[in-house]
């Protein structure tokens, strides 16, 4: 049952607009970092020699591939969702706040596109085959 | 919509440090510069995807002293705005939110932080210490 009235949720009262489901995704994207963030150190150190053939065929290996998208998507959303915030509480100005919001939405948009992307080709491309 | 010129209630120039509202905005600080070390990671995944050639480019420009110095913040970065955020999200659960032991957890953390950057920083080169084993130049 929700404490905002019909017109305040109509509205978009408040200066976030709406909260709630931010809150838990964030809490969500937290968890799934902090379970893939060590298993990407953890596998690096691990793996030791980080060459290109080294690199490129961890990469390639199959649960590897997938963890790293993960952790990407993951990342990615994470950090949109605390940027965001950071830009909502400290810029006054309502039309540098609009622009900044959509900066920092596409430009990370981007870098995790960029990022899978690079991933998948560098699966799809090396012989992680045994 | 509205560009009134009336007076915001001042808080970062104003408010007295204290432990608490300082781990607060760190965490801010922090994940803020997280981000920005988003374009590194994604830039290593990007040259390898690219080929041996980009690749050692890559290698050259994270083995520069500033890249390594960067890595480095980052990586104190990294460490604290994970404890500080397991720290929160305890408070999530409802436990902990009395004020002694806040400040003690938020100690604790920050001491952390700095403990296992210093850790996971000396582990990393001893793995990875030489050049050539980083870029496979020679």
């Amino acid at each position: 049952m929700s404490l905002r009235s019909p017109l305040g949720k109509v509205l978009g009262l408040g200066a976030a607009k709406e909260g709630a489901s931010h809150w838990w995704t964030q809490r969500v994207t937290s968890v799934g970092l902090l379970l893939l963030t060590p298993w990407l150190l953890i596998s690096l150190l691990v793996l030791g020699d980080l060459s290109y053939d080294s690199v490129v065929a961890w990469i390639g290996a199959p649960l590897n591939t997938t963890l790293l998208s993960l952790l990407l998507v993951v990342w990615v959303y994470h950090a949109q969702l605390g940027v965001q915030v950071v830009v909502e509480d400290y810029v006054a100005h309502e039309g540098a706040k609009l622009l900044l919001i959509l900066a920092v939405n596409f430009l990370l948009i981007a870098l995790g596109v960029l990022g899978v992307f690079s991933v998948l080709r560098i699966a799809f491309t090396t012989a992680g085959l045994n | 919509m509205s560009n009134y010129e009336r007076p915001l209630s001042p808080h970062l120039q104003i408010y007295r440090w204290q432990y608490s509202n300082a781990f607060s905005i760190l965490n801010r600080l922090t994940g803020l510069f997280l981000t920005v070390g988003t374009v590194l990671l994604v830039y290593w995944l990007a040259a390898a995807a690219q080929g041996p050639v980009s690749y050692a480019s890559a290698v050259i420009l994270f083995s520069h002293p500033l890249t390594q110095v960067a890595l480095f913040l980052w990586l104190l970065s990294f460490s604290f705005h994970t404890l500080n955020g397991v720290r929160h999200l305890v408070w999530d659960t409802g436990h902990g939110l009395e004020r002694r032991a806040a400040r003690t957890s938020g100690w604790l953390v920050f001491a952390l932080s700095i403990v296992v950057s210093v850790l996971i920083w000396l582990l990393a080169l001893t793995r990875f210490s030489s050049r050539v084993e980083m870029g496979g130049l020679v």
